[in-house]
């Protein structure tokens, strides 16, 4: 402690140290090495959970600097770049920043700039430039596509990316630390800093975080690690209505939720979807005899609506709020005392965050409270407990920058002032994510910003940037500037159509929120639905709106729930392996998922850690193969589409297949108990069955509209106009067919490949999964289904079930199933 | 319960994938290529081919691939092979712009004008390609009878039996159970017929837009294009986008 108060009066000035003081704080250790980090000039990554003073440890420097900064003779650039994901979180980090700059008297100014900010304030930020910018990456990727930027940035000293670990892995990170190399190339002494929550593995974000020039000249990002925290408190909800055999809604617990929910002071109420949100927050106010005061919140929501919820929860008004992933990030919420995470967690490390957003203080445990829908998400939200109790965490690979994000940075550059391009080959290759990068790959994505890159060469008169005499290359003309600035960004978000109040006549009314596109395709005129906590009944659909009007419907139809978008992590699949086969482990879990395992046990096998189950059966006609991977719905989904493609090359006949987190399932009209399984689970299938597959599948056309729209092949936005999600779908799906007749190894189709066997389909789980299970199938060849085939053969045919009706079918055709589970 | 006697299109399939049905009488085969077949003439129709679109975009500084005209004309020269027809019709915007056929690929042009020496080639004119080819062989006209039918770019509006036209792109969202596909599609009453674009990057309207409404006399059925067959697809299985 004396040590840390020598140091502390070392690197505060007083004025700091007095205000520390009179908060009855003092400076934490962390937020001292990141003021001591800074006065050495070197780059800092700090790892600290949240509560930690992480924001303050990351500004502290800046402010310190600021302070004594004598007044200048001319204007000043910005001396502190802030970049956080979220636009909500700049607007926050703003308000937080301004308290202590006020309290303390100091002489700086700090203003946050999104997609949100006026006009008006743009222009004053760009003229008379604050000494602190908060702002988000697609704002950075504008400002770096500006004439101005270099003249803008020439001053800056620090830039501080914030939940870090929520974007590097993204293609949203590819693009800010090009951006940060091109900051660097302005202000060659620029400072970098990091802020991450607790992550797995460090040294990846160390690299994605680190500029590193070929010719020397790049430094070590120093690692800074904040107070462990208060181990949080999570519990598993045992139910006292017995858990379900399958399901994602976990309608039989929510009384139990709602009690506990009286019980705290301020819960958040996590789901994986939004329909689980909606779902979840009509059956909480059917039991909320109290009138707590219960809202909901999820990214389809109006603005104004999610931004209503925010601010009554910051005044403490809410009891509890049901929401996605929109709330993962580090807005500052009070007093949350609770974090109910309902369904699957799916990560270890999501979990933490999550659980993170209860109480802000690290002295004080966070408790969450688990509470599984089904009895595989038992076993997953205990194995999920567990490694959080041990601090084991899932973490997201290196990345490899993705080209159609380089194309997209490439015209930015030209957009602010010519470059050489061996020069901006060098400031690439320094960004973690595009150390690897080939010159040939860099020739072509110039070549692809300057022409398409086309094998036929009829549009060299049409370049959209030249080389001029000087061998720089530059923007052909200021409306090519005009309209990249306009399509910057490396969001994409599905097409979504505004959901608004049908009007007299048909008339169009106050908006009520945004549906992706697809959400319609289950639902006809006249149907309900529940959408932001009510029923509405379909009126319409025009070329850019849902029509409703409110439904006093009690029976809504619910499109289907479609389990969670996120996969289940690879480790907690691992664990969740480890747990069923350790039968001494079964103890921890409640009787009747015990009971359902013993009965897996005696009626079919319990596969090692290390072992794939496969079960046979027949079941009415038909003949089963059940296989249990556990490596979640996409990597599933693919496996059974090359399963499938085997088979019936083997002459097996499959008649379809269905798939969930844990399993999947194909059925045919043969007995398929005597099949080779080594050799159809070989690892050559992810060969040209898979590319044969991919080529003509919808992934590689949905791949391809992103990437055509990142790398500028495709505008977002004309100057005037906005093109709509739809129209765009369908002429790059035209785009995707010609292309690939006439050029398959064009520079795009190549980055939809890289893309669709990532995000879409996942290859590389499947890869490692067939790895795993060489000469490891468990085959238990069965005469009638299995405890643990239960679940997957619900889902076949669930989709497009209709209220309360489907239910009870559901519920009947279960009964059914488990009786002869049983049998 | 409606009233009105249901009308019972007349409608075949053909062993070639396409369909065979009547317009005001005439019997004509729809292609799944998109386009159309009047077997008593030898006469291939097809609209809206849109050539250099790819090139017209590019010239705005959107890079679409340049191999849109190739593509298309590809297409109409296995129709053509296929048929052997003895005139082609080409229902107008058959270039994107005034410019297409500037910038038209020397090889490109070559394959038209040995199109127009096998057959005859008659341009039917539209609202892109207002004054037809510059120096590309074949008739220009306005509209073109045959066979009782009449050829325009352009559907005009009220009835209008035996009008064969493009223009509007027709597009045909069919739904079914397990989700929704959206296609290209012939939409005809058995009174007149709009084409599909054959163009390889020409976008599509849905045949249940407005611009479609006053057009026929009873519900029309769409043909929509499959990989090689045409599905004829009723008006109440049709969806909006």
């Amino acid at each position: 402690m004396a040590d840390d108060a020598a140091l502390a009066r070392d690197l505060l000035p007083d004025r700091f140290a007095d205000w520390f003081a009179a908060r009855g704080w003092a400076p934490r250790a962390h937020q001292l090495e990141m003021v001591a980090k800074a006065r050495a000039g070197r780059d800092a990554l700090l790892i600290a959970p949240t509560g930690g003073g992480k924001t303050l440890a990351g500004f502290l420097p800046s402010l310190i600097e600021l302070m004594d900064r004598p007044p200048p003779n001319t204007p000043r650039g910005v001396h502190t770049l802030y970049i956080s994901p979220l636009k909500a979180l700049a607007v926050d980090v703003e308000r937080n920043l301004m308290a202590p700059i006020a309290q303390m008297g100091l002489p700086i100014t700090a203003e946050s700039r999104t997609g949100d900010t006026g006009q008006a304030r743009r222009q004053r930020q760009r003229i008379k430039p604050p000494d602190i910018l908060l702002t988000t990456p697609e704002q950075l990727a504008l400002f770096c596509a500006w004439e101005g930027a270099r003249l803008y940035f020439q001053d800056l000293a620090c830039v501080v990316v914030d939940e870090i670990h929520a974007i590097h892995a993204s293609k949203r990170g590819d693009l800010l630390a090009l951006d940060l190399a091109r900051l660097q190339q302005f202000a060659p002494n620029l400072r970098r800093v990091g802020l991450s929550a607790t992550v797995d593995d460090p040294d990846v974000i160390r690299t994605w975080l680190g500029y590193a020039p070929e010719d020397g000249g790049g430094r070590a990002v120093d690692l800074v690690r904040g107070p462990a925290g208060a181990q949080p408190v999570v519990d598993v909800l045992l139910s006292e209505g017995r858990v379900p055999w399958a399901g994602h809604t976990a309608q039989h617990a929510m009384q139990e939720v709602y009690d506990v929910i009286r019980r705290s002071r301020t819960a958040l109420v996590f789901v994986n979807t939004r329909f689980q949100a909606e779902f979840a927050f009509q059956e909480l106010w059917r039991l909320n005899e109290d009138n707590l005061p219960i809202a909901l919140h999820h990214g389809s929501l109006a603005a104004e609506q999610r931004r209503r919820v925010e601010a009554a929860m910051a005044r403490g008004e809410l009891r509890a709020v049901v929401c996605t992933s929109t709330l993962d990030l580090g807005i500052d919420w009070g007093d949350v005392d609770l974090v109910i995470q309902l369904a699957s967690p799916k990560g270890a490390s999501r979990m933490v965050q999550r659980i993170g957003r209860a109480n802000h203080r690290l002295d004080e445990p966070s408790r969450a409270l688990f509470v599984p829908a089904n009895r595989f998400e038992m076993l997953e939200c205990q194995a999920a407990r567990e490694a959080i109790a041990e601090n084991r965490f899932d973490g997201d690979p290196a990345r490899v920058g993705a080209l159609d994000v380089l194309a997209q940075h490439v015209l930015g550059c030209a957009c602010s002032e010519p470059f050489d391009l061996v020069a901006l080959y060098e400031e690439v290759r320094a960004c973690g994510p595009y150390r690897a990068l080939a010159w040939e790959d860099f020739e072509a994505v110039v070549d692809f910003v300057s022409t398409g890159g086309y094998a036929l060469r009829t549009y060299d008169r049409f370049r959209r940037i030249v080389k001029g005499q000087d061998g720089l290359w530059r923007v052909r003309n200021a409306q090519t500037a005009q309209r990249h600035r306009l399509n910057v960004g490396a969001i994409l978000s599905p097409a979504v159509l505004s959901v608004r109040l049908a009007g007299r006549r048909g008339s169009v009314g106050r908006k009520i929120g945004e549906v992706e596109e697809g959400y319609l395709e289950l639902l006809e005129v006249g149907d309900t639905f529940v959408f932001a906590g009510q029923v509405w009944k379909l009126v319409g659909v025009t070329s850019l709106d849902v029509l409703v009007s409110p439904a006093a419907d009690k029976d809504p139809k619910m499109p289907s729930w479609g389990g969670s978008k996120f996969a289940l992590s690879t480790y907690l699949a691992q664990r969740v392996r480890e747990l069923m086969y350790d039968q001494a482990h079964w103890q921890v879990l409640p009787l009747d998922v015990r009971e359902w395992l013993e009965a897996q046990r005696d009626r079919s096998r319990i596969p090692a850690e290390s072992e794939m189950l496969l079960e046979t059966f027949p079941r009415g006609k038909r003949w089963f193969m059940v296989c249990y991977p556990f490596e979640g719905r996409l990597a599933h989904t693919t496996l059974a589409m090359l399963l499938t493609r085997r088979l019936e090359r083997m002459g097996a006949a499959p008649l379809g297949f269905v798939c969930n987190d844990y399993a999947l399932a194909i059925w045919a009209l043969k007995p398929l108990d005597s099949l080779d399984f080594d050799s159809l689970f070989a690892e050559d299938m992810l060969g040209d069955d898979l590319e044969d597959w991919l080529a003509d599948s919808f992934m590689m056309k949905r791949a391809f509209k992103g990437c055509a729209i990142i790398s500028g092949l495709i505008e977002r936005r004309f100057p005037g106009t906005e093109k709509s999600g739809r129209q765009v779908t369908f002429s790059t799906d035209l785009i995707y067919d010609v292309l690939r007749r006439h050029q398959p190894d064009h520079l795009l189709l190549r980055c939809a490949r890289e893309d669709a066997a990532t995000g879409l389909i996942d290859v590389a789980r499947v890869g490692q999964m067939l790895a795993r299970i060489r000469g490891r199938i468990l085959h238990a060849d069965l005469d009638h289904l299995s405890p643990f085939s239960v679940p997957i053969l619900l889902e076949i045919g669930k989709e497009r079930v209709p209220g309360a009706a489907g239910e009870m079918i559901l519920t009947e055709a279960a009964d059914d199933l488990i009786a002869e589970a049983l049998a | 319960m409606s009233a009105a006697p249901r009308f019972v299109y007349d409608v075949a399939a053909s062993a070639c994938g396409g369909l065979r049905t009547l317009v005001a009488g005439v019997e004509v085969l729809l292609r799944a290529s998109g386009a159309l077949w009047i077997e008593k003439r030898r006469t291939l129709v097809a609209a809206d081919l849109h050539l250099e679109k790819g090139s017209a975009y590019a010239a705005r500084g959107q890079m679409l691939p340049p191999y849109d005209t190739r593509e298309t004309l590809g297409r109409l020269e296995r129709e053509a092979d296929a048929l052997s027809p003895d005139i082609i019709v080409l229902l107008g915007d058959t270039f994107h712009d005034r410019g297409s056929e500037a910038r038209l690929a020397d090889d490109d042009a070559e394959r038209l004008r040995s199109l127009a020496r096998r057959s005859l080639l008659v341009w039917v004119v539209g609202n892109h390609d207002a004054d037809g080819p510059a120096a590309l062989p074949g008739e220009v006209v306005d509209e073109l009878d045959i066979e009782g039918l009449r050829l325009r770019h352009e559907p005009q509006d009220g009835p209008q039996p035996g009008e064969l036209s493009g223009h509007l792109h027709p597009c045909a969202r069919v739904v079914a159970s397990r989700g929704s596909v959206r296609r290209r599609c012939f939409v005809t009453d058995a009174e007149r017929a709009v084409l599909p674009a054959f163009g390889a990057y020409a976008g599509g309207l849905n045949v249940r837009d407005a611009a479609f409404a006053g057009l026929f006399a009873r519900p029309p059925i769409a043909a929509a294009l499959g990989a090689s067959r045409v599905h004829a697809v009723g008006w109440r299985s049709l969806g909006p986008d």
